[in-house]
């Protein structure tokens, strides 16, 4: 049974910044790192490799640079490393992006069981948290996002009984199996490559599916297959605000004029 | 193509409003949806309504209504008394076929944003996830959301697919004033799923007790304190001066993950959002990650010894200075202003 990890590859999002004069993302120079999230549901299946011995595999899709990320799963102990990259890829919104990834599980299900798809609860980057729900629904697979814990997996009778973490709540809810599931931080502590893994990751192979291999209609993917697009995007805009007194050396002042302040704008109800 | 394009378009109307339930009780999101969904609506000239999903949840039309929905579509049965992706997906699909709203609005809480993926999905139209500002251009909704973690602002438009799909962040939009005397249709819906098709059951649902009971999101007044704060005994100082602001302490990420104050506390990207009246941040640098979650406030204090520290670009006020002399004249000087005012 093949238990799969979602990564994808994103830009420090504390790096990133807009060219007042283009209006458009600086994108030179700035890191890219495995989505933090990600790296969660990296740390489970290979949990899960080593507890229940399934077969792990890693899936990104994005550009030829995102093999870093994928070479780094192979480190950490994945059995396979699968690159998703075709032009016809690029300028993907949630809805194509789901439909590539989906693919590619389908793909690796014609030859072994899949049972388990995790993926970050979302991206630092698009934020949007909805590659998952749409690659479960698709293959329809049981859904189950915000997991801050798994409390049993029962391979025999194919369920899972996971935590998910909700605003002042907690469910404890039990699924069938395949599964997909986004995880959230508390779930578990990643882990580091050893050296010798990472000496032997250098050479192992990250495999490249195109396309060719996925055989999916070319107005559903990529930028022909996003009904959302970016019609702007710009900077936070911010208001000036005041600095009161000379809190450094009269502290007791500018905690008064503060207070003058609220108590002229009606901001306080004491 | 165009008349094509067009034709395909104008068989969809109308403004609808996901209504998020747990246990018969209504998520707070949802009325502020209705208020924006009003305007939204009357820009198109079209009708406002909800959707209310659940089982025994018939009182929640009327408060939909009272919140400006002019027609509620209701689903009411066992099989969707908790939340589960499955049927709630099937049910909500299947009232969109069969009504072609024009807009879906939903909160972009754990709930809204599981249930919007699916969705969205089926009906293979776009969603734009945890917009902070919606508005309509040319029969478009336009739809401005944070995006790299609060670094930017993008506005997304999905212009030619129906319905178009938004979550949107809790605490942005303003609740609107609840009017009892407003009607509405209620309109009953079959809901087209068995209890035996659904793969998932909810075992157990636990309160988070886990830290403490406070909701900083539906507080008046944080005061939050972050690594500045050097140390778990000293949020004493935050807590004397919530007090006599009646309002709640709430904390940075650093802060947080230092152990010093419960994770429920945190504000910002991975925490909670907060709009209250006055923000109170004290020794919190203001990492991009942390204004995305207070930015909304109405007023703004930050208490920084570091003139430098970015929460001053969003401050409407700012102390620069060390907090452990400014918090307590702070707390002193309030007291006071309170005694007199008590005593007049
Ligand atoms: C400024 C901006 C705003 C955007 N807003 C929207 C929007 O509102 N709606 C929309 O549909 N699109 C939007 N997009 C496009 C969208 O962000 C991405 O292009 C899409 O490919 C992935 O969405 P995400 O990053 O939000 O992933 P999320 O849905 O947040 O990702 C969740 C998980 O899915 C998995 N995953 C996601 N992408 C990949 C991948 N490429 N390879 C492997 N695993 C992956 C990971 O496990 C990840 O943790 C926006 C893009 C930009 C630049
Ligand atoms: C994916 C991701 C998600 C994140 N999510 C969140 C989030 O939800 N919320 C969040 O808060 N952060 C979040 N962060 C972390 C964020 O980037 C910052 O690291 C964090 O907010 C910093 O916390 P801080 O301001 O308390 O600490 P610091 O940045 O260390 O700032 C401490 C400040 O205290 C001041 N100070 C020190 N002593 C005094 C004194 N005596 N008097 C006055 N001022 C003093 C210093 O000048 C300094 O500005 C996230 C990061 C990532 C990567």
């Amino acid at each position: 049974m093949l238990v799969i990890a979602c990564l994808k590859q994103v830009p420090d999002t504390t790096q990133v910044q807009i060219d007042p004069v283009t209006n458009t993302l600086v994108r030179d120079g700035i890191p890219f790192i495995v989505n933090p999230y990600d790296t969660h549901a990296l740390e489970e299946t290979l949990r899960l490799k080593y507890s229940h011995g399934l077969k792990s595999v890693a899936l990104s899709m994005g550009p030829p640079n995102a093999e870093a990320t994928l070479r780094k799963a192979l480190a950490l102990g994945v059995d396979r490393s699968i690159l998703l990259s075709d032009r016809a890829y690029g300028g993907a919104d949630t809805l194509s992006t789901s439909n590539v990834l989906a693919a590619a599980i389908r793909k690796l299900g014609e030859s072994e069981e899949v049972g388990l798809v995790f993926c970050g609860k979302q991206t630092i980057d698009g934020d949007t948290a909805q590659v998952g729900p749409g690659i479960a629904v698709r293959l329809g697979f049981s859904q189950l996002t915000l997991v801050d814990r798994i409390e049993k997996l029962d391979l025999d009778a194919k369920t899972i009984t996971v935590r998910r973490k909700l605003e002042g709540r907690y469910e404890i809810v039990e699924a069938r199996l395949p599964a997909m599931i986004t995880v959230v931080r508390e779930l578990n502590r990643p882990r580091y490559p050893t050296v010798p893994m990472r000496l032997a990751s250098a050479k192992a192979e990250v495999e490249s599916w195109s396309n060719e291999q996925l055989q999916l209609d070319v107005n559903s993917v990529g930028l022909k297959g996003s009904p959302t697009w970016v019609s702007r995007i710009f900077s936070p805009e911010r208001q000036e605000g005041e600095i009161i007194g000379d809190g450094m050396n009269d502290p007791v002042a500018a905690a008064r004029l503060l207070l003058d302040r609220l108590v002229q704008g009606d901001m306080l109800s004491v | 193509e165009e008349a094509a394009l067009r034709e395909k378009l104008a068989a969809y109307r109308g403004v609808w409003v996901f209504i998020e339930q747990t246990e018969g009780e209504a998520a707070k999101v949802s009325w502020e949806l209705l208020g924006k969904g009003k305007e939204l609506a009357a820009a198109r000239n079209c009708p406002l309504s909800a959707v209310v999903m659940g089982d025994q949840v018939e009182h929640l039309c009327r408060q939909a209504m009272g919140y400006g929905a002019e027609t509620v579509y209701l689903m009411d049965a066992p099989v969707l008394r908790h939340y589960r992706t499955e049927a709630y997906q099937k049910s909500l699909c299947a009232l969109v076929e069969k009504y072609k709203p024009e807009v879906i609005l939903m909160g972009a809480t754990g709930l809204g944003r599981d249930l919007a993926g699916v969705v969205a999905t089926v009906l293979a139209t776009g969603l734009t996830a945890d917009c902070t500002g919606l508005s309509i251009d040319k029969g478009n909704l336009m739809q401005t959301r944070p995006a790299f973690g609060g670094n930017i602002m993008a506005t997304i438009v999905c212009d030619k697919f129906r319905p178009q799909m938004s979550t949107v962040r809790p605490h942005v939009m303003p609740m609107p004033e609840f009017d009892a005397s407003l009607k509405g249709e209620i309109v009953r819906e079959p809901v087209p799923v068995a209890e035996d098709e659904v793969q998932v059951k909810v075992l157990d649902i636990l309160m988070d007790k886990g830290g403490s009971k406070v909701d900083i999101a539906g507080a008046e007044f944080i005061i939050s304190g972050g690594r500045g704060m050097m140390a778990k005994e000293n949020f004493g100082l935050l807590e004397e001066l919530a007090e006599v602001l009646g309002g709640v302490v709430g904390a940075s990420r650093s802060a947080v993950d230092a152990g010093w104050m419960p994770q429920d506390r945190q504000v910002g990207q991975t925490g909670k959002t907060v709009r209250p009246k006055v923000y109170i941040a004290c020794g919190i640098s203001g990492a991009i990650q942390h204004l995305v979650g207070m930015q909304d406030s109405d007023v703004v204090i930050a208490i920084n010894r570091d003139p430098e520290a970015p929460i001053f670009e969003v401050a409407s006020y700012g102390i620069v200075g060390d907090l452990f002399q400014v918090i307590p004249s702070l707390t002193a000087k309030l007291k006071a202003l309170k005694g007199a005012r008590s005593g007049a």
